[in-house]
């Protein structure tokens, strides 16, 4: 919390930048248009509970139509159109998106909770990124390793999760674009807003009609995406359970499909790390969007000679953290995203008290209104615990300890997820040895929760499989020489 | 504890190098991250106000004169001519041979006298050369010495060489408070800033403080971050409060506002005082009167609404 002598005063920023509409159609081949079985439902600011759009639900013979805006730009308008053509549309997205940063950081913190400083310095600069950098692979594919010319596959099904709204959407479109294929995205049914502002950005841009469709929705929307005879590829953001539900039904459909799932990723401190980065990186891996984070370090292990000063250092650096407003400058957490999820985190809180682990928090007032947790540290986990084995999704780490690295690297591994995992040491081999031996898509030496979209991002075993970013993010989307 | 440390230089330097290392990627996106912060209205106010309070009004030239430093002291005393509710700044820092000027313009008021020793500021000279630097400034009356390190003897090992000196300038100080410049700008590492930090602890200054203004870079947030750590935990330590000074380079009030948030985030809002934190400037106190008219009154004042000294 703040400290008496020098508090800072509120620093919001303005939300006069963001024009919203009472109420938001489906965005199918370049327009936005009324559901035609679809309904209505309302999207709301988890910090304040304020109703901010209504938002269309799009039925089954809404999501038809969508696929057929795509295959019908994907066969005659995305698909001939060469390399260097579709760059520039990418190019331009890029652009645009840079030029209204600030209306889209405001409305990601409106819509999703999350603090401004995010969403304006990771969330929109990595969305421009994702698509600066596709926009370069437009033209080269056929130098990306996947034989002299690659193909598209056609229509792209993609769902993604209320974590990374915008950027998500990106990570998605980016390379599905840039590869040659046209899209029919489903946002989160608590956070549609930023996709629906990128759909008037993609109007800005010029993008042909129908080559991105985005449809809203809740569940049943998403599974009449993934369902539709008419996608041939389906990439899919969220949890490990409704992974293998889409897992299920797609088997012998002969459609694509890559899965980023949950995660509980280690992060692993040895006695001769960098101590001070040390808990700034323990910090951000776990309270960095609320714990909304898919490959977030909710397990920390750390080597017993430091394990109390770590946590005593933990316990004086989360007493610095600002809850509250999202949209001032200087809070560093903001609201949980929806009710649901705070009733998933107060409920495996309260697990891990009763399994006999011991709970802590700074003093922290929450807001009355909207959805909040404090940031919680738990000691004295066991394995064993679920706050140690199960994706709680929140603000909450678990503390475990280790005596060498081969415990640290059992106790990192012993997990159905496997999605990323942290270490720090000063040691370079030792980062070495660790990184090739932890099951995980993504290892961070003394850093964490770094992104790039030069850099493929994805799991192993019930975290999903498939990378985004990078050249191997590419393979999602293209057709290669040894394809069948 | 800290007598054993310092008991060989085999133990000493264990000791510092069994400090935990910094990562320099870490300690610098920290540091970025702080910056960010936006200090708006009152906490500005406060804060620009309490900037003020910390200055060591400083000027360190070849060419200094009697005539400049006591137009600097008048300044010191009484920043705004036209507004008492202005806090005078903390000190003025000049070489020993202006020190009697000082101390006669500054007499019956609050601003302490300090004063640059040791063969300021490469620190090239005998350890007695240093200290009857020292000592002409104490019998001149500076209430702060500001010495410099061996940065030769600590960037070959010489640790207790290093220590010693600091220790023999601390007792030449008598009841002079002691800041240990640091000069960061030639120490290369982090881990060699956080090291310096202790070792001059450990040799009992009260302040230990970046640079020396005549090297660049001079004092950046990274280090000064890496130096309020250093501090804080020393404290947890020994139970004893050192204090840092940030010196070279600060201009603006933006700048000094960085600092003091890095100081609060970082140390704790107990080092928001005088006593703990300093900044040692020349310029930057115009631009803070600037800013502080703007905040009060709405818009901005002219250049020439400032007394130059």
């Amino acid at each position: 919390m703040s400290s008496p002598r020098f508090p800072y005063a509120p620093a919001p920023e303005s939300r006069a930048i963001v024009n919203l509409r009472p109420s938001y159609g489906l965005f199918i081949a370049g327009e936005f248009v009324d559901p035609v079985d679809g309904g209505q439902f309302k999207t709301e600011s988890p910090s304040s509970q304020e109703v901010l759009a209504e938002v269309s639900s799009a039925g089954p013979g809404d999501v038809d139509r969508a696929v057929k805006a795509a295959r019908h730009a994907y066969e005659n308008v995305w698909g001939p159109m060469p390399g260097r053509e579709r760059a520039k549309y990418l190019f331009r997205v890029a652009r645009v998106i840079q030029e209204r940063s600030r209306e889209l950081a405001v409305l990601e913190s409106l819509d999703n909770g999350k603090p401004i400083k995010e969403s304006r310095d990771v969330d929109v600069p990595l969305a421009a990124a994702h698509f600066f950098y596709h926009a370069g692979w437009a033209d080269k594919l056929a130098y990306a390793g996947y034989g002299p010319d690659p193909r598209p596959l056609g229509v792209a099904g993609q769902v993604i999760p209320w974590n990374f709204p915008l950027l998500m959407a990106a990570w998605k479109l980016a390379p599905a674009l840039a590869a040659g294929n046209t899209c029919v995205l489903k946002p989160a049914e608590t956070t549609p807003l930023s996709a629906l502002l990128l759909a008037e950005i993609l109007q800005q841009a010029e993008l042909p009609p129908g080559v991105v469709n985005i449809v809203t929705g809740a569940g049943q929307t998403g599974a009449a995406v993934v369902n539709h005879p008419g996608i041939d590829k389906v990439a899919f953001t969220g949890s490990t359970e409704v992974g293998k539900l889409i897992q299920r039904s797609l088997a012998g459909t002969g459609k694509r499909l890559t899965l980023e799932l949950g995660g509980k990723a280690a992060n692993i401190v040895f006695d001769d790390a960098p101590l001070s980065q040390a808990v700034e990186g323990i910090v951000n891996g776990i309270f960095f969007n609320q714990g909304h984070v898919c490959c977030a370090g909710s397990r920390l292990l750390v080597q017993e000679p430091i394990a109390e000063g770590v946590v005593e250092a933990l316990q004086r650096r989360l007493g610095t953290l600002r809850l509250g407003d999202p949209l001032d400058k200087n809070t560093d957490i903001g609201a949980i995203n929806s009710p649901q999820q705070l009733a998933k985190i107060r409920e495996l809180a309260a697990a891990g008290e009763a399994e006999g682990a011991q709970r802590w928090s700074p003093a922290c007032a929450l807001p009355e209104r909207g959805y909040w947790f404090p940031p919680t540290l738990f000691t004295g986990v066991a394995p064993a615990q679920r706050i140690a084995r199960e994706e709680i999704f929140g603000p909450v780490l678990s503390v475990l300890t280790f005596r060498t690295p081969e415990e640290a690297l059992e106790k990192a591994n012993n997990t159905t997820y496997g999605l990323s995992a942290g270490v720090w040491t000063e040691k370079g081999s030792r980062i070495l040895y660790m990184a090739s031996r932890l099951k995980a898509g993504v290892v961070w030496a003394n850093t964490f929760n770094r992104f790039d979209p030069a850099s493929p991002f994805g799991g192993y075993r019930e975290s999903g499989f498939g990378r985004e970013g990078g050249r191997q993010g590419l393979a999602a989307y293209l057709r290669g020489a040894f394809d069948a | 504890m800290l007598a054993d440390l310092a008991a060989s230089e085999v133990s000493l330097r264990r000791f510092l190098h069994g400090l935990p290392g910094v990562d320099q990627v870490g300690a610098e996106a920290r540091a970025a991250a702080l910056a960010t912060r936006s200090i708006k209205t009152a906490s500005k106010l406060w804060a620009i106000d309490a900037a003020i309070s910390m200055i060591d009004l400083t000027t360190l030239e070849g060419a200094d004169t009697p005539g400049k430093v006591s137009s600097l002291c008048g300044k010191a005393r009484r920043p705004d001519p036209d507004d008492a509710s202005v806090p005078a700044v903390a000190a003025v820092c000049v070489y020993p041979d202006l020190v009697p000027v000082a101390r006669a313009c500054l007499a019956g008021s609050d601003v302490k006298v300090a004063s640059v020793a040791t063969a300021f500021p490469s620190g090239r000279a005998s350890l007695a050369v240093k200290l009857a630097d020292v000592a002409d400034a104490v019998s001149a009356g500076a209430d702060e010495v500001d010495m410099v390190i061996d940065r030769g003897a600590f960037l070959a090992g010489r640790y207790g060489c290093v220590l010693e000196e600091v220790r023999a300038v601390k007792q030449a100080c008598g009841r002079a408070q002691l800041k240990v410049i640091l000069e960061t700008g030639e120490l290369a590492t982090y881990d060699n800033v956080r090291r310096a930090a202790w070792l001059s602890m450990i040799g009992g200054a009260d302040f230990i403080k970046t640079s020396t203004g005549k090297v660049a870079p001079a004092s950046t947030v990274p280090v000064a971050l890496v130096m309020l750590e250093a501090v804080r935990d020393f404290a947890d330590m020994s139970g004893r409060a050192v204090g840092v000074k940030v010196a070279g380079g600060i201009r603006t009030t933006k700048d000094a506002l960085r600092y003091l948030v890095v100081v609060n985030e970082v140390a704790g809002d107990e080092w928001l005082e005088p006593s703990l934190f300093r900044i040692g400037a020349s310029s930057l106190l115009n631009d803070l009167l600037m800013q502080r008219s703007k905040q009060k009154y709405g818009a901005y004042a002219g250049s020439q609404d400032f007394s130059v000294e």
